[in-house]
């Protein structure tokens, strides 16, 4: 039982929401004076990636932190508890909502900046953060409308009628999803009594199980919305290309993913018992969405609508490894979560900078740039390989993982064969191969190909202009450092598999998480 | 009281769904309103209702048992906050799509998603 006052370094764990949500005030009350909102935010958000950085560490060194809030005692009063998943989840999320902010001073309209998109982004920041750090499940849903907000400002910021009509589809279908969250925590709070996470590790087991087996089941559909896994996933592609590319790639790599991250806190970590009866149903989805997404991928022309369906197959791989519980499954999540936040953004990102060179959104009308300028064509490819999880890159270490579990379970080498998992194993090959083929195709008509569709695909395309120096700087800077992120982290396998193991055991056997909450 | 209230929040539940079925937008915004509202009935009710004992514990004294539990109350509160932020929202964005877009009908709403596009390009 914890009894005494919490130490000032404790407080790395509640400042990455707090500095947000405070640069986001200043930045309102600052509204007329536009020159310093870019650095004020840059500010913030760097001070967010100290924090989280600082917060790694100390996981790293001392396993889960935890801070109760309020001068209420675990479990009445709010816990907010990080282990090495939140953790390193939030520091990838501050460090993409920096670079993101870069890219956006290239991007985004004069208006939209006086509208205040950095108070946006950084509230955005503050619900993601809040998300993956929360130690209890009421928090967790504030944190999600702080996120849902701050996301409808961004994607409606600029009013033109096509993001209008995203946002309603957006805005209607996720404000769904949280209203059942909500059902479900009333219906969790009504079952065993109590919503801090740690404590309900605790007494979930001793509640009605069928009872606590529907309230997965619609944990699941909440977060399944939210993370937009296969049969709840339509308002994906219909919303994520209005908004400017910034936009897109910020929401691209952090809401989903905040999504999949409550899969996996929710249903692996605290309600096992529930994931296990679901587990079918888990499966099912996971190879739906792994299958279907990059089919989508494939018959998009509109270039962010098809980058989109990428976004969604990688959700099924998430699903893969909640399906597949095991330390080398769930770790496999965990690194595949890490790396789509990567990839994707920078995926979106070097989207915004094909569109400004093309001046074109659907890839009829794209093709030759791979003679006009190189630099765009490699980021794109690389980032689609590590999409697709091609060897060199970040992305074949967490498929390779999820592969292995989902053999390990299918029974193959003893004969005890479980199909589901032998399925699942398949389908995350088949994923690879499709989503090759995906990236392959709107490679070759944005890049390979000499001009646009039509009969003028052969001479060079005449619609093309080059970068401004400042878009150099500002849009392909951040795009590169994303993918020499993917490509860097990709060379230390024994690094990411050690980060993977760690995380994946603390999920798994929640002891630890449950002391350092002080709960016994 | 309880089962009363739990058929009232079916009842919710069952006129949220017809109207979010609906293809005019501010059907479907009057459904998730009344959603939101199912939610916190069940909410209420997870909390024991109860006229019989006040949720108010004088200093020293303990809570009897089959008192009221005030902090479903509480959440509730929370959720009727955020719920109306939300539906103020999207209530303007509604407003704000029906003036540029000149539809309230969803199969209309098709300016993100165009129909009918042409084939996926065949060549690679």
């Amino acid at each position: 039982m914890i009894d005494f006052p919490t130490y000032p370094s404790a407080w790395t764990i509640i400042l990455p929401v707090l500095l947000p949500l405070l640069g986001a005030a200043v930045l309102q009350l600052l509204r007329q004076a536009r020159e310093f909102h870019l650095p004020l935010a840059l500010l913030t958000v760097g001070a967010v990636v100290l924090c989280d950085l600082l917060l790694v560490l100390q996981v790293l060194a001392a396993g889960p932190v935890s801070m109760t809030m309020g001068g209420w005692l675990p479990p009445f009063g709010i816990s907010f508890t990080a282990d090495l998943m939140g953790a390193a989840f939030a520091l990838v999320a501050a460090v993409i909502a920096l670079l993101v902010l870069i890219y956006m001073e290239m991007d985004a309209d004069r208006s939209i900046k006086g509208d205040g998109i950095y108070s946006f982004v950084l509230l955005l920041l503050a619900g993601v953060s809040g998300s993956f750090l929360t130690g209890d499940l009421f928090n967790l849903y504030v944190w999600f409308e702080v996120m849902l907000i701050a996301s409808f400002g961004l994607m409606v910021l600029g009013g033109r009628p096509i993001q209008l009509d995203g946002t309603i589809k957006y805005g209607f279908l996720n404000f769904l999803a949280t209203t059942f969250l909500l059902l479900s925590l009333g219906l969790i709070y009504g079952l065993t009594g109590t919503l801090n996470m740690a404590d309900l590790m605790a007494k979930a087991p001793s509640a009605n199980p069928a009872a606590m087996a529907s309230v997965g089941a619609i944990l699941l559909l909440a977060f399944g919305m939210k993370a937009a896994a296969f049969p709840v996933n339509a308002w994906l592609p219909a919303s994520y290309h209005t908004p400017n590319a910034a936009v897109s790639a910020l929401m691209a790599g952090l809401l989903t993913k905040v999504g999949a991250y409550a899969l996996l806190r929710s249903l692996v970590a605290i309600l096992p018992a529930s994931r296990d009866v679901l587990e079918p149903v888990i499966m099912l989805v996971a190879i739906a969405t792994l299958v279907l997404a990059p089919l989508g991928a494939i018959a998009e022309t509109n270039l962010r609508r098809a980058l989109g369906f990428v976004v969604i197959g990688g959700i099924g791989a998430v699903m893969a490894g909640i399906a597949l519980p095991s330390v080398v499954g769930v770790g496999g999540s965990v690194l595949y979560i890490l790396n789509a936040m990567l990839t994707m953004t920078g995926l979106y990102l070097v989207a915004g900078l094909i569109e400004k060179l093309t001046g074109a959104r659907d890839t009829r009308d794209m093709g030759g740039l791979y003679a006009a300028t190189s630099l765009p064509s490699i980021l794109f490819l690389t980032l689609m390989l590590a999409a697709a999880g091609v060897p060199p890159m970040l992305g074949f270490w967490p498929k390779l993982l999820l592969l292995e579990a989902g053999l390990d379970a299918s029974g193959l080498a003893t004969g005890n064969i479980n199909p589901g998992a032998a399925l699942l194993a398949l389908a995350l090959l088949l994923n690879a191969l499709l989503t090759l083929f995906a990236g392959a195709r709107l490679w070759s008509h944005i890049f390979w190909r000499a001009g646009p569709d039509g009969e003028k695909a052969d001479t060079p395309h005449e619609g093309l202009r080059p970068l401004a120096r400042r878009e150099v700087w500002l849009g392909l800077a951040p795009s590169a450092v994303l993918t020499a992120m993917v490509v860097g982290a990709a060379l230390w396998p024994d690094l990411l598999f050690g980060l993977a193991q760690t995380a994946a055991r603390d999920i798994l056997n929640p002891q630890l998480y449950v002391e350092a909450v002080g709960l016994p | 009281m309880d089962y009363a209230i739990a058929a009232l929040a079916g009842v919710f539940f069952a006129g949220s769904v017809y109207l979010l079925l609906s293809r005019a937008l501010i059907r479907m915004l009057l459904g998730l309103s009344l959603l939101g509202n199912a939610v916190n009935l069940v909410i209420f009710v997870g909390g024991r209702l109860t006229r019989a004992v006040p949720p108010i514990v004088p200093a020293g004294e303990v809570m009897p048992l089959g008192g009221a539990n005030p902090l479903p109350q509480a959440l509730i509160l929370t959720a009727i906050v955020i719920g109306f932020a939300m539906f103020s929202f999207l209530l303007v964005l509604s407003y704000r799509a029906y003036l540029s877009l000149e539809a309230d009908d969803t199969n209309r709403l098709r300016l993100a998603e165009p129909e009918g596009g042409p084939q996926p390009p065949l060549s690679y």
